[in-house]
């Protein structure tokens, strides 16, 4: 499904990628590990297109599709989601109104007819209801206000409603009791499946207890220096990363 | 070859002072007489001001005053409801005072003298059972130091005249409006208004001015509110006329003690907007609310020029403006603060944000706080700026492409001035109207 090929990536004259090697097939989990400035959310967001990364070496492909000069819209629209680490408050623009201007844009550049409302409320009932969300709550502001876990729990509620291909998820466990980290967690789980893939980036084994991931990979500037199964996230825990340097 | 000449503006209004003057006055003694006597010598020896006077450095008023105006509009012209009705916030009950071409319409209007007066100036002015509080209040608070100011006064004639004796919740809103039909090719219009919300008593006023057609108009309009103790007054002030009209709004504001008064400025339409909107406060915990959403293009200007004036104690400012500029228009915002020795324990805040769509606007910002208290609790912050890209991206992220993503952002970031609007169906129509003016898609419920 996504192939990264000797990826290199500048933000201004600073190189923060330095040939990043990584493919995922559909159906499959991977987490990506790391100390911090090790690259990580660069990753992430070089994946989904922001501009302001500019790749200077080797490629990304989604379905054998070059994704270089995709905008960040178009990659949603061909399945890429990301779920930040720190999502935008946007005010007077309710959770509810957001995602349904998310979903009717990514069906129109896709060719279809916009949801019809009956169905966008049986599905974010449906998804609501998954990921444990107050009604309420979907009627306040995207972000604006909200505690850290409600913000995550919403990125995660945006991913069900717009069910990617390839879920990249940044960080979601920072800022989740463990309660809120089950719910979400929990949420993920359902949505997997074998026609779509997830990449989990975090600091911790604790977010890989709940979501058992396939690989575990670990960034070390810039570069994937280990990869390996569930085990190797428990390996880190217990050695931390020094012993990869 | 033929020669049209044109006198220039400040020509015809002297001379046209004195036709109106023998029109209105019977009684050349009466004080009013006196008052636009005294406000016209001080035009008449100022003119208008330029770009040399520091107050207008960036508002150019060439533009506006190169019009050949006619200065006394026609009697009324007739328009129907029908016609008129999106103008007006017509899905509640409310109080009208509407002008047509500066002339009364009562076809248009529902006043009242039932228990308070919801009304005109032009009877408040000339019969005497009002003459105690015209001698109270009129051109009190009004600039005398300001030539435009003083021009309406000295042909202050006719506006709303609303009096609330104390104790009063106004059941529904007031709306005045001034309608300009184009009869004329260019016309000046020049409507002067007095508010006066006595004790315990709660108003809630909303205000437009709105051309009906292409020609030319020009409007200097002068507003005195006076809020006494604990009184509420709520102004909104909705400027969304057209390209081919200027308006020059001052506003002064009064008040008393423990009074709560919000002045409300919305401005998308125009050629050329001036707001000039000073309180002074005159009482103990005393809340002055000041906010204003402005979003313009093409080569519109927008200023505004605002002053609070905290002479007494325990008393708070809470001021708000947000630009949006896009194309070749220009924004002013002067924010003036003073705060007098006597008014320690002063709470003022003051914010303006800007966002500068195209490399052609600019905004000019200029905080001035003058602290003279030493135990107050003054910011003030002043931002301009384009979309942040980091929520630029949130939102491409999410599917929504860019010129969406834009609109969303620049509707979130006026949204927050939105939120001191009390009139539920005001605030629709407010948020409709910048959803509107931003080409945002709003096909959800607000």
């Amino acid at each position: 499904m996504l192939e990264i090929k000797n990826l290199h990536a500048n933000i201004g004259d600073k190189e923060i990628l330095k040939g990043i090697n990584l493919s995922i097939k559909a159906g499959e989990v991977h987490a990506i590990m790391g100390p911090n400035g090790s690259g990580k959310s660069t990753l992430a967001t070089v994946i989904a297109g922001k501009e302001e990364y500019e790749v200077t070496k080797g490629k990304i492909t989604l379905n054998n599709e070059d994704l270089e000069d995709l905008a960040p819209e178009e990659r949603a629209h061909k399945g890429i989601f990301l779920s930040f680490q720190y999502p935008i408050e946007i005010p007077g623009v309710s959770v509810t109104n957001f995602v349904k201007t998310a979903i009717n844009e990514t069906r129109k550049a896709n060719g279809k007819k916009e949801l019809p409302a009956k169905d966008m409320l049986k599905k974010i009932r449906e998804k609501s209801e998954l990921l444990e969300i107050d009604r309420k709550f979907l009627s306040r502001s995207l972000n604006e206000g909200f505690s850290g876990g409600e913000k995550k729990r919403n990125e995660i509620f945006q991913m069900a409603m717009l069910e990617p291909k390839l879920a990249i998820l940044d960080e979601t466990d920072s800022g989740l009791d463990i309660d809120a980290l089950k719910v979400v967690a929990n949420g993920v789980n359902k949505l997997k499946s074998n026609d779509n893939a997830v990449i989990l980036i975090t600091h911790y084994q604790r977010l890989l207890d709940y979501i058992v991931p396939d690989f575990v990979h670990v960034l070390h500037n810039g570069k994937i220096v280990k990869s390996g199964g569930k085990e190797l996230a428990h390996e880190l825990e217990a050695k931390g990363y020094d012993w990869l340097k | 070859m033929e020669h049209r000449i044109t006198m220039d503006l400040k020509e015809k209004l002297v001379t046209s002072f004195l036709a109106f003057e023998n029109n209105v006055s019977t009684d050349t003694e009466s004080t009013i007489h006196d008052i636009r006597s005294k406000a016209f010598t001080y035009f008449e020896e100022h003119g208008f001001p330029t770009k040399k006077d520091e107050e207008w450095k960036y508002t150019p008023l060439k533009s506006v005053l190169k019009h050949d105006y006619t200065i006394f509009p026609k009697a009324e012209t007739a328009i129907e409801f029908a016609a008129v009705k999106k103008y007006f916030l017509h899905e509640i009950d409310s109080y009208k005072i509407v002008f047509i071409d500066g002339v009364y319409s009562s076809f248009l209007s529902e006043t009242t003298h039932d228990g308070f007066d919801i009304c005109l100036m032009s009877s408040a002015l000339k019969k005497p059972k009002y003459k105690m509080v015209i001698d109270h209040y009129f051109n009190k608070i009004a600039s005398k130091k300001d030539s435009i100011t003083s021009l309406n006064t000295a042909f202050s004639s006719e506006g709303a005249y609303i009096h609330i004796p104390k104790n009063i919740v106004l059941p529904k809103p007031i709306q005045i409006v001034h309608f300009s039909t184009g009869s004329e090719a260019q016309v000046m219009l020049q409507p002067r208004s007095l508010v006066i919300v006595d004790e315990n008593s709660h108003v809630q006023i909303i205000e437009r001015h709105q051309s009906l057609t292409d020609n030319v108009v020009f409007t200097n309009s002068v507003t005195e509110i006076f809020a006494e103790k604990r009184a509420i007054v709520d102004y909104y002030k909705i400027q969304n006329d057209k390209k081919t009209a200027s308006l020059i709004d001052n506003t002064s504001v009064q008040q008393k003690q423990q009074s709560i008064v919000s002045v409300n400025t919305f401005s998308f339409g125009g050629n050329f907007t001036r707001n000039t909107l000073e309180f002074h406060q005159e009482g103990e915990y005393i809340d002055s609310i000041l906010n204003g959403i402005t979003i313009i293009g093409d080569k519109q200007l927008v200023d505004n020029h605002t002053l609070v004036n905290h002479n007494y104690p325990n008393c708070e400012s809470h001021e708000l403006y947000k630009g949006i500029y896009a194309d070749k228009s220009v924004g002013v915002f002067n924010g003036k603060v003073i705060v007098k020795q006597a008014a320690q324990k002063t709470n003022a805040y003051q914010q303006n944000n800007n966002i500068i769509i195209d490399d052609g606007a600019t905004i000019n910002s200029k905080p001035q706080l003058e602290i003279f208290a030493d135990d107050v609790k003054c910011s003030h912050g002043c931002t301009i700026g384009q979309l942040d890209e980091d929520a630029m991206f949130y939102l491409r992220s999410r599917g929504i492409p860019k010129k969406e993503a834009e609109a969303l952002l620049l509707y979130a970031f006026a949204n927050d001035a939105l939120e001191k609007i009390k009139i539920p169906e005001l605030k629709t129509r407010i948020t409709r109207l910048i959803a509107k003016k931003l080409g945002v898609e709003l096909g959800f419920e607000l």
